[in-house]
């Protein structure tokens, strides 16, 4: 049997590795409906909250994007991040590693596998947000939207992918920088408010995480708000992020493999 | 790359092949490392060279810890070697892994790999899909490999709810469905049940003779599985080869000369001059109550005609007579100084 180029395999592995994912979908409806219920939850003392203070509408349309992107974010950070760590204690890492399938082809399944789950609980929480509480939505293009939105989680994977590398060189030490990372990411990426409210500075700095662009974006697009930057020019942010982190993960995967084999340390576990 | 008046490259090959582990050290909360007599560096391979073949079935045999698959490892491009070389198809480990990966595959008989929420069929698929198998193709090869194993009324059954043999099965299915020209199998048949590591043998051996180029290298606990299967056998341990050979010729470096075992009814005479017959070169008796039990080494095999004639001269009555064959554990003893059983224990 003739050898498949390296375009095959690589998308081949990706289709592959994204399928148990997907299968768990299907397979655990019981987490579906725990992780919807719960987000939306979140999202309702934030809306009430901003009745209370008489805020305006789209402020609860704020809320409920932000609780379905930050979903994005959970899967990078505890999903994404963890998956390459996971991999090796359940023995499968040193399998695609001895594979002819490139790692980053198997990285890409692993992303595109919590694509599709994440996706399908944002949506839940987006649809139950917006038929709760009556959020308005007049987008001004639903293909700049849909553009927003895809490069959001091309740069919000892209990071997650860079992540997997470094996590599993760093062991254990890495939940520690995930349990870092939840909270100011939160607040930097506005989740639950406008983050042009931010000091000026501090909004600008934020903007490198591509959450915080990709939701500004996409509330200037459906509430028609006001935002940091322009839209198009968060699209250029978002467009350079993602490829600055997709870059960045194919060579810190690399470093990443020359290491652990140097080390030893792409089949020893529990570390 | 190996010499250029090598016509036909090495299946794999190793010179010098060494691989030590720096030995995690605590560090005190200033920041000094404590001192400690135990060495830094860990020796896990010293040296190692070996060459097999191409269809050659190859054993590894060697108490836990010899670098049994500190060596399978690096082979299969998961390990960089500290020092010396290794090819695997003629192709450099360490600067030709892409163009070794698929040609390779490893089975390791305790490993955990697969995921649970995918059943049998589907955990068998995605591995073939990774090394560009089509689909049709993968899943012939894996009716065919659950056949083998007994599995195929499991094929439908999501791995969380397999037993740990049956994982186990799954596992060295994974490592067929790819066809790899070069397999790595570390103790494949750990801890399954007898008929089902016949079973596993008997493919192993069919899977070799179907196709010349196919090689397999595998590590085993099991010295009769070594016997039973490899053409030759490396006893490996505190990470160097000891010795490495046919199993029939290993045998031969621990009993030089055939031996035979006899059993007389009482009373036999005759059996005290043995010795004395040509192309004998020892005889020793033990005595018990209903029998003799006579232990006869021979300088040249021919002289067991003459010794049973001598015994059947001076009255003697054979009950039994055997030819006793040293067995790979006896060689393994030899060279390592215990049996792989007191080396677990301790």
């Amino acid at each position: 049997m003739p050898e498949p180029s390296s375009l095959k395999l690589f998308l081949t592995a990706a289709a592959a590795r994204t399928y148990p994912r997907v299968a768990w979908l299907f397979r655990s409806r019981t987490w579906m409906i725990q992780e919807t219920i719960l987000p939306v939850l979140a999202v309702s003392a934030f809306a009430y909250a901003y009745t209370a203070m008489g805020a305006p509408h789209e402020y609860t349309g704020f809320v409920v994007l932000g609780a379905a992107m930050t979903t994005f974010w959970m899967n990078v950070l505890w999903g994404l991040g963890a998956q390459l760590y996971w991999e090796r204690d359940s023995g499968n890492l040193e399998l695609y590693v001895m594979s002819p399938a490139p790692m980053m082809g198997v990285l890409t399944g692993m992303a595109l596998g919590g694509m599709t789950t994440t996706l399908v609980r944002a949506a839940a929480i987006t649809v139950s947000g917006v038929l709760l509480f009556d959020v308005p939505i007049d987008p001004t293009s639903w293909g700049l939207l849909a553009l927003v939105f895809v490069l959001t989680l091309a740069a919000l994977y892209g990071l997650g992918m860079m992540f997997a590398s470094l996590f599993l060189l760093w062991g254990r030490e890495a939940w520690h920088v995930v349990n870092l990372l939840q909270e100011p990411i939160y607040l930097l990426s506005g989740t639950n408010f406008p983050v042009a409210v931010l000091p000026r500075a501090v909004a600008v700095v934020a903007t490198a995480i591509p959450l915080t662009a990709g939701m500004d974006a996409m509330r200037q697009v459906l509430f028609r708000a006001p935002g940091l930057f322009d839209v198009w020019a968060e699209v250029g942010l978002l467009a350079g992020l993602a490829a600055v982190f997709l870059v960045a993960a194919q060579r810190s995967l690399r470093y990443l493999e020359r290491r652990a084999k140097d080390q030893g340390k792409l089949t020893v576990r529990w570390q | 790359m190996p010499p250029m008046d090598d016509p036909t490259p090495a299946a794999i090959r190793t010179e010098a092949l060494s691989r030590t582990y720096a030995r995690p050290r605590r560090r005190r909360w200033w920041g000094r490392k404590p001192a400690g007599d135990e060495p830094a560096e860990f020796v896990a391979l010293d040296g190692v060279s070996l060459s097999v073949r191409p269809g050659e079935l190859f054993g590894l045999l060697g108490p836990n810890g010899a670098g049994k698959t500190t060596l399978i490892k690096i082979l299969t491009t998961l390990l960089a070697p500290s020092a010396g070389s290794a090819f695997v198809d003629g192709l450099d480990v360490v600067t030709e892994a892409d163009a070794i990966r698929p040609r390779i595959n490893m089975v390791s008989g305790g490993e955990s790999s697969g995921y649970g929420i995918l059943n049998v069929r589907e955990n068998l698929w995605l591995f073939a899909r990774i090394y560009g198998v089509p689909t049709a193709v993968a899943h012939e090869r894996i009716d065919k490999m659950l056949e083998v194993v007994g599995l195929t009324d499991k094929a439908k059954s999501r791995v969380t709810h397999l037993s740990t043999g049956q994982r186990q099965k799954m596992n060295f299915c994974r490592g067929f469905i790819t066809d790899p020209k070069i397999l790595f199998l570390d103790e494949p048949t750990l801890g399954l049940d007898v008929t089902s590591a016949r079973a596993i043998r008997a493919f192993v051996r069919q899977w070799m003779k179907e196709r010349p180029d196919r090689t397999l290298l595998l590590t085993t606990h099991y010295m009769a599985e070594a016997d039973e299967l490899c053409d030759r056998v490396a006893i490996i341990d505190k990470g160097r080869v000891l010795a490495c050979d046919t199993p029939a010729n290993l045998k031969r470096r621990v009993q030089q000369y055939p031996l035979y075992e006899l059993t007389l009814a009482p009373g036999a005479n005759g059996w005290a001059d043995l010795e004395a017959l040509p192309g004998v070169h020892q005889a020793t008796a033990t005595t018990t109550p209903t029998t003799v039990e006579l232990k006869v080494s021979l300088s040249e095999e021919p002289a067991i005609g003459a010794v049973v004639q001598a015994l059947a001269t001076g009255g003697g009555r054979i009950l039994s007579l055997k030819k006793s064959e040293p067995t790979l554990e006896d060689v393994f003893i030899e060279l390592v100084g215990h049996g792989l059983g007191s080396e677990e224990k301790g």
